[in-house]
């Protein structure tokens, strides 16, 4: 179904096709739409919706809604991501299933509310206590922000985690016309299981997602756990066990998780431009421009910005080639560059740009021929 | 024990200290679900939701029941979410004074507003155990604690004047010695359609009675029979309002000053 | 008349009195020696007195206190 509406919407849209059963949050700028439209959608499917008090209560009750057998979502822009990091660590610690929306805005603080940036990258990747990993989507278009949300929602069920769609303002109040197919497979909430609650004694690997009120008689903790939610506060055993899980669970299943797009990228790309975002939509523009002008530039888009698609800079599919330069644009002052800069073995150039408006096609342009 | 079917016996003995109220309230919880069953009242069709300090760790992991041990002062979040996705669970939450009305303190005051149908349990010791005995939001004027080693100078929380201004429509406070009253009034506040608030004074000897002998007792087992003498019944639900503030000593000017420690004990709601 | 037994269990004891002190008919009193865990337990020195009242069940912090009914074998009260 081919529709003219806006990011936010569709991600609105995107969850409700994904089954998600309950929405809590709070306003804030520029996530706002999609709350208002969770409020007018999940009542036709007999969902429930709710504003709470703050964004920290917005975040227990989604956690508290995933343990009473609902796939829950919240969304919210950098000010309230801070304040749902608490309770972020929280469904880490306790494998809980939800997805959290954060339409990114220029800050630090307050900022510009009505203003995009990526300045949550790391925020999302490192906000909560402690040693994990997570999972942060990163949507283009209004076709990904409903696509991106349907994938969350079932990564967050496989993974059993909270999982990200980090959109920046620009995509998120984007309107333009958007694909909101129906032929998208969902993963439903597991079923009733005998296996513990948290992690398989065998091999560790993630168990089903039980729900209160099947007589299971269920203890969860944010507490150090055993596989039964036993406390464990004590055992240093117990504790590396469920960092191992928590890590593990997503650096083991690196190649089912991450997905990226490759735009001229072939063996004679000498300049290869990594992008996310709506910065990814600039970057795709200059790199045909560049092509035009005879540069051998390509493009990466990261779809998956956590985890950190590593092994993109593998000998095997990076090594032999002429790769030579990497620019990274950024609404922010180098985050995901960093990461790039951890694995590439080449020259990594950076372009920031933290003035609260876009990157355009040609700042992309200018930094490909100054380098 | 009448009790062992609600309980996760490997778990026991518990972590509380000598002499906990808290050790009480489990008992007086349990056997309000007990004497509850003709009610309807079934503890697999209930979700105990706590926070973070020892208040906390009465249903988790005590209870053989889905228990959910959450973030400081962050259950009644919790609890909601869940009320909501399934109306049918009984959902109780137990959670200490400082959980509750210090760092949890909006979400008590907006749950009560809402009006959601979920039984707050606050096990009120006056006073962060857990962390070593700091002052709370509770404490009474005057009372030494780690940090107000002169005694605390802030006018306390009278936490059931609190949730009514908040709009909770069932309100009581009884006290661990007051057991059986106690117990009448969880299983009030388990049928009562709407936000139900107990206050549960639950005497900390470790930390609040070691410091403060000479007010609170210098036993554990003093502190708990001390509730006898310092509590008063109300005579009807209004006296919640003309009755001087929780053990308000020394307060700064203009407030009213109950000097004697009194604690005003009964449902300030009708059912 | 009715008969009460009461069971202490010293793995959950803590020795905190209360129970000892709640007795309206003094029937309870503690251990003059402490266990292995340091702790001087509660214990029962004159049941034939016991009235039933469950004071010292229903106010033990440990759930270590057990009143029965001798006669009836249910708890007291």
């Amino acid at each position: 179904m081919k529709k003219f509406l806006q990011g936010n919407e569709a991600c609105a849209l995107g969850a409700i096709y994904a089954g998600c059963r309950f929405y809590a949050g709070y306003p804030i700028t520029p996530s706002s739409e999609i709350m208002e439209r969770m409020a007018v959608e999940l009542p036709k499917v007999d969902g429930v919706f709710i504003q709470m008090e703050d964004e920290i209560a917005s975040m227990g009750a989604v956690v508290g809604a995933a343990w009473a057998g609902a796939k829950a979502m919240t969304a919210t822009s950098g000010p309230g991501l801070t304040l749902m990091l608490e309770n972020i660590g929280y469904a880490i610690m306790t494998e809980t299933p939800c997805v959290v929306v954060d339409i990114q805005r220029a800050g630090p603080s307050t900022g510009q509310a009505t203003k995009p940036a990526s300045g949550d990258i790391m925020q999302v990747r490192w906000g909560a206590s402690g040693d994990y990993e997570i999972i942060a989507l990163s949507p283009w278009s209004v076709t990904e922000m409903y696509e991106m949300t349907i994938q969350a929602f079932n990564l967050s069920e496989t993974y059993r985690l909270p999982v990200f769609l980090m959109a920046d303002e620009a995509v998120g109040h984007l309107r333009e016309s958007a694909i909101l197919s129906k032929d998208i497979s969902v993963i439903p909430r597991s079923g009733k299981t005998d296996l513990p609650p948290f992690g398989n004694p065998q091999d560790n690997s993630v168990t089903p997602m039980p729900a209160f009120g099947q007589g299971r008689k269920l203890s969860v903790t944010g507490s150090t756990h055993d596989h039964w939610g036993y406390r464990k506060t004590q055992s240093p055993e117990v504790q590396a066990k469920s960092v191992s899980r928590f890590c593990n669970k997503i650096l083991q299943h690196l190649g089912k998780i991450c997905s990226y797009e490759k735009y001229f990228v072939s063996e004679d790309t000498e300049i290869l431009v990594i992008a996310y975002g709506f910065t990814a939509r600039s970057a795709l523009k200059a790199v045909e421009v560049a092509r035009q002008k005879s540069i051998k530039a390509g493009l990466i888009r990261l779809k998956t910005l956590w985890p950190f698609p590593y092994m993109l800079f593998h000998p095997e599919c990076f090594g032999t080639s002429n790769i030579s330069k990497i620019i990274v644009p950024e609404m922010n002052q180098g985050q995901i560059i960093r990461e790039v800069q951890r694995v590439a073995d080449r020259d990594v150039f950076s372009y920031n740009k933290s003035d609260g408006t876009v990157i355009t096609a040609l700042e992309i342009i200018e930094k490909i021929e100054q380098i | 024990m009448i009790l062992d079917k609600y309980l996760r016996s490997e778990v026991f003995p518990t972590p509380f200290c000598q002499g906990c109220g808290h050790g009480i309230l489990m008992q007086a919880i349990l056997r309000a679900v007990d004497e509850s069953a003709s009610d309807g009242i079934d503890i697999d069709k209930m979700a105990f939701v706590s926070g973070i300090g020892c208040a906390a760790w009465i249903p988790s992991p005590h209870f053989a029941a889905d228990t959910l041990h959450t973030t400081h002062g962050r259950p009644i979040a919790f609890a909601t979410g869940i009320k909501l996705v399934n109306p049918s669970l009984k959902v109780v939450v137990v959670s200490g004074d400082g959980d509750l009305s210090a760092i949890g303190g909006n979400h008590l005051i907006h749950s009560a507003r809402r009006n959601l149908e979920l039984t707050v349990i606050c096990a009120n010791n006056s006073i962060y155990g857990m962390t070593g005995g700091q002052v709370a939001p509770t404490t009474p004027c005057g009372i030494k604690t780690a940090t107000t080693q002169q005694g605390s100078t802030e006018p306390p929380f009278d936490l059931c004047r609190l949730v009514w201004g908040a709009g909770a429509t069932y309100i009581a406070r009884s006290t661990v010695y007051h057991i059986r009253e106690l117990i009448k009034y969880l299983k009030n506040a388990f049928l009562h359609q709407g936000f139900s608030f107990i206050d549960v004074i639950s005497p900390c000897y470790t930390h609040f009675g070691r410091r403060n002998p000479q007010r609170a007792g210098a036993t554990p087992s003093e502190m708990v029979l001390n509730l006898k003498n310092i509590a008063i019944h109300a005579k009807s639900p209004q006296e919640l309002f003309t009755f001087p503030s929780v053990g308000t000593l020394s307060p700064p000017s203009g407030r009213t000053c109950n000097q004697k420690d009194r604690i005003l004990i009964g449902e300030f709601t009708t059912i | 008349m009715k008969e009460y037994s009461i069971t202490i269990r010293d793995d959950l004891c803590k020795g905190c009195a209360i129970c000892v002190e709640i007795c309206p008919k003094n029937i309870l009193a503690m251990s003059p020696e402490s266990t292995v865990s340091g702790y001087l337990l509660a214990q029962i020195i004159e049941v034939k007195k016991c009235i039933g009242c469950m004071e010292c069940e229903l106010h033990c912090p440990d759930l270590a206190i057990e009143v029965i009914d001798k006669n009836e074998k249910v708890p007291a009260g």
